[in-house]
């Protein structure tokens, strides 16, 4: 069961054991959080940047919370705390930090590709909190600990992954894991948002949401982006809602006990409605309480008990 | 190149049985109030040490002394010499330590660095009124100040020999080994 | 000086010649051309087991100069062709300032004749600023020594132009070369929109983009009875519309690079920011559309689109990077191991691709072709020998090429332009 990896740049270089090694870790780490003492010493003197280009309260403090239990020393660089606002370049960047001997590098950026191209010239450990729209792997890895925690498993579950498809790192890493694992992936959104070479991927791509949640254990419901110019993708929130949001009715398709997703900040009553949000069947709370023992296991197989390499 | 093999059987399952039975009654004798006594296993064969001693307790006193499990992973500082990084596994302690007198359970002394892990994480857990320390097996090369309360054999060894404490639960006998390491002779 | 080569395989397409000659070559023209020539006077050019074409012609190419030095100049970009096996380079006008002037015309011939070792033509803009509105002064850009129009780099987007620009230029019979892009369906993108840039998670920029422009100027060609030649088409639906236009006999003409001739969408797995172009590497079914589409003659030219960027500007985020990829030099060696060594490519059919077809529609009249009285450049070739590409050994300033290290077999042996030996 080593885990044999510097970097975690996605699901796509995971093997199913791989994943499997780190839920289970995870599992072990979830008991520290619950202790009057938070912490454990198994990362003491490892210096962790997160690093994140993108604003994210959420995902910065998990990491952050994870670390710091763990014992590691982490800090915290954003873009407009940076010196990106004058203009450096990512490489130089990142290339300043490492100056300072830094152990990992938690990066978010908009660019995809970006952990993969640091990684190619920087020594720490490089852990992908988000890439453009390519991948967000601890994202998919708490899903799954969260699924695994009310399913006891992942094999032959129905999962149904509803919204904007084509934008999201989330569905992608989420699509990738599951199929690993042995689900059966169902994608369902508005055509312009939902392009059917996903396919090819090991995904069932339909259009009609009430169709593709019959029998579904887990719903997991994406964030309609508001931010970007949806106008082109879909002419209004109301047309959207209409069709794709999840409310009670469209719900009771879906098994008894199916559970509820969403990787948050969740728009009530857009994608949503804000009954179910609340509700027993959302897990949604969980999701992020998941997140920092799934975080916490990611540090410590890449970090932990691990001598640092000294360059020749 | 030699193959690891076992040099000596140092006790066969009658011998563990009595040294068992010695150390549940010194621990009845030294320790006045069972009620305020918690056991804690060092994973792994700690545990089942532990479990021994709990019911060999009971079946003496008719107390039931709770036994919890520690996984002490996180806590260790000899990596080096473990090589590959361990798994690690849960912490189970339903009780909670405050105010305890905590008796740590664990199969083989050797360096006293598992000892020391072991301490740091119960006091994370808590605040215990005491700690004491039983071993199976004290085999000598201490790296750090740490001694047993109760031991069920001092067992002189060489470093390179490997100890190991065989039980019933988990290798279908009792009984306890030295073992010659693989290697040149 | 005189030069006389002896015994290479000779292959001229523009007069169907495929045979061992001798060339004698004096005060930059080609003087004789025939089986056994002698003359003491002259010094003698060993080209046995090699193959001697018409100087190749790369009508497509940036040196960045003015405004852009540190990427290109005029002199490192002919260097970079004269080791790459090419005696004349049409230089696009993208510069900065734009080449929409006589100014600059006649900066970069003066600066060419100077410090450049092959022959550069500039090629001037369509628009002035190639903002796509208003036409350049054709007629004094002619003048000034421009041999073709383009605003490459951008598309002509508004179709009004484009026709006003085609008819205008019909009275110099001067080629408008078009890069087709409908900047709304690309908006954004950075490789071919398919498979791999969903699964990379990159925008990608859809074939239609590129057909949707070539269809309108095969359209507008037709209507208006002018030429129109096609830069760096990539995609097996403008093959399809080309070949349909040529056989209604528009006048089209259309040119491929090698890189698409050869390279796919699928080796962008590691975001190399040295495969970001723009048009971008499209599927393995473009690409053998596009190799069908040069033995057939629907595509008429390879031409590099060389488009050199230094270290730093290329070693970035793949979002943030510049398209293009540094051709030159390794253009003829790619054609020859990947297509020409594999029989996807005939030998004179390379060459047609490369000279004779180039200086057809730049009409260039001494150029790409081997007789008597025809301009003294010629490109000399070795089939079998192996090169390793290395990009630190690059005559071009810049080192953007996605083939570092990539084994080829055959390359360019002797460079001959206007009667000197300018490479090795």
């Amino acid at each position: 069961m080593a885990f044999n990896h510097k970097h975690l740049l996605g699901i796509e270089s995971l093997s199913a054991s791989d994943i499997l090694t780190i839920l289970d870790t995870a599992e072990s780490m979830a008991e520290i959080s619950t202790r009057e003492v938070k912490k454990v010493p198994i990362l003491r003197g490892k210096t962790i940047i997160n690093l994140f280009y993108e604003a994210s309260t959420r995902t910065r403090s998990s990491f952050e919370l994870a670390a710091k239990r763990l014992s590691a020393d982490i800090s915290n660089f954003s873009k407009s705390t940076s010196s990106v606002v004058k203009g450096e370049t990512l490489k130089d960047t990142i290339q300043n930090l490492e100056a300072m001997n830094t152990d990992a590098i938690i990066i978010r950026h908009a660019s995809s590709g970006s952990p993969h191209f640091i990684s190619s010239f920087c020594s720490s450990s490089v852990i992908n909190a988000g890439d453009g729209t390519h991948e967000h792997p601890t994202q998919a890895l708490l899903d799954a600990f969260t699924i695994r925690q009310h399913k006891k498993r992942i094999e032959g579950l129905k999962v149904v992954i509803v919204g904007d498809i084509l934008h999201s790192r989330v569905a992608r890493s989420n699509l990738l894991l599951l199929n690993k694992l042995g689900a059966r992936v169902v994608l369902a959104g508005p055509p312009p948002l939902l392009p059917p070479e996903f396919q090819h991927y090991g995904a069932e791509v339909m259009y009609d949401m009430d169709r593709a949640l019959e029998g579904a254990d887990v719903v997991m419901m994406l964030r309609i982006q508001l931010e970007r110019q949806k106008r082109i993708f879909f002419p209004s929130i109301r047309e959207y809602r209409s069709l794709f949001s999840l409310n009670p009715e469209r719900f009771r398709r879906a098994k008894r006990d199916a559970i509820i997703m969403h990787p948050g900040p969740i728009n009530r009553d857009v994608e949503i409605s804000t009954e179910l949000a609340d509700s027993a069947k959302s897990v949604i709370l969980e999701q992020v309480e998941n997140g920092v023992s799934v975080r916490m296991a990611v540090l410590y197989l890449l970090l932990g008990g691990k001598e640092r390499e000294i360059p020749d | 190149m030699k193959k690891e093999k076992i040099k000596a059987r140092i006790m066969d399952a009658a011998k563990i049985k009595r040294a068992f039975q010695r150390m549940a009654h010194e621990i009845i004798e030294r320790n006045r109030d069972l009620n305020n006594l918690v056991i804690v296993g060092i994973r792994t064969r700690g545990v089942f040490v532990a479990k021994r001693i709990a019911k060999l307790i009971k079946e003496s006193e008719g107390v039931d002394i709770p036994v919890g499990v520690l996984d002490i992973t996180l806590y260790r500082d000899d990596f080096s010499d473990m090589g590959e990084q361990h798994i690690v596994k849960k912490t189970e302690i339903s009780f909670a330590v405050d105010k305890k007198d905590v008796l740590l359970v664990d199969d083989v002394l050797f360096t006293g660095r598992t000892i020391r892990a072991a301490l740091d994480s119960l006091i994370d857990l808590g605040r215990p009124k005491t700690i004491q320390l039983l071993v199976f097996i004290d085999r000598g090369h201490r790296e750090l100040p740490i001694r047993a309360d109760y031991v069920g054999k001092f067992l002189p060894t060489s470093r390179r020999e490997r100890v190991k404490l065989q039980m019933d639960e988990i290798d279908k006998k009792d009984e306890v080994q030295i073992i010659e390491p693989a290697g040149i002779n | 000086m005189k030069y006389l080569i002896k015994n290479g395989r000779v292959i001229d397409p523009a007069s169907d010649t495929d045979e061992t000659l001798d060339i004698l070559i004096e005060n930059r023209k080609i003087t004789a051309v025939d089986t056994k020539i002698n003359d003491d006077t002259a010094k003698i050019v060993d080209a046995s087991r090699k193959v001697v074409a018409p100087g190749f012609i790369d009508m497509h190419v940036h040196l960045r100069e003015p405004g852009y030095e540190h990427k290109e100049t005029i002199r490192t970009g002919s260097l970079a062709a004269a080791k790459g096996g090419f005696t004349t380079i049409a230089c696009m006008p993208n510069t900065a300032p734009i080449n929409d002037n006589h100014n600059v015309t006649s900066y970069i011939r003066a600066e060419a004749k100077k410090r450049a070792v092959v022959n550069v033509l500039p090629i001037a803009s369509v628009t002035l600023g190639q903002n796509g509105e208003e036409l350049t002064e054709m007629g004094e850009l002619i003048s000034a020594g421009a041999v073709a129009f383009s605003d490459d780099g951008r598309p002509i987007v508004n179709s009004q132009v484009m026709r006003r620009a085609l008819e205008y230029a019909k009275q110099f019979e001067a080629v408008i070369i078009d890069h087709c892009e409908d900047p709304n369906l690309s908006a954004g993108g950075v490789m071919h929109e398919g498979l791999s840039s969903f699964r990379l998670g990159l925008k990608g920029i859809p074939a239609s983009s590129e057909e949707v422009m070539v269809a309108r100027d095969c359209l507008l060609a037709q209507e208006t009875d002018t030429a129109v030649h096609l830069a760096h088409v990539s995609t097996r639906g403008s093959v399809e519309i080309v070949r349909r236009a040529k056989a209604r006999h528009a006048k089209i003409t259309a040119e491929v690079t090698p890189h698409h001739l050869v390279l796919d969408d699928s080796l962008l797995e590691g975001y190399d920011t040295n495969l970001k172009v723009n048009p971008p590497l499209r599927t393995k079914a473009d690409v053998i559309s596009l190799q069908e589409a040069a033995r057939d003659g629907v595509i008429d030219v390879i031409a590099t689109d060389h488009a050199p960027h230094s270290r730093d500007e290329k070693l970035v985020e793949f979002d943030l990077a510049p398209f293009g990829i540094n051709g030159l030099e390794t253009c003829v060696s790619l054609i020859l191991d990947r297509l020409v060594h594999k029989n996807k490519l005939s030998l004179q059919r390379l060459v047609e691709m490369i000279s004779t077809a180039p200086a057809r529609i730049l009409r260039l009249e001494n150029k790409g072709q081997i007789r008597p009285g025809a301009d003294a450049d010629l490109t000399i070739l070795s089939l079998t020998q192996e090169v390793v590409v290395d990009v630190n050994k690059f005559r071009s300033r810049s080192r953007n090429s996605p083939l570092h290290g990539w084994k080829l077999k055959g390359a360019p042996a002797l460079t001959i332009v206007a009667g000197k030996i300018v490479y090795p």
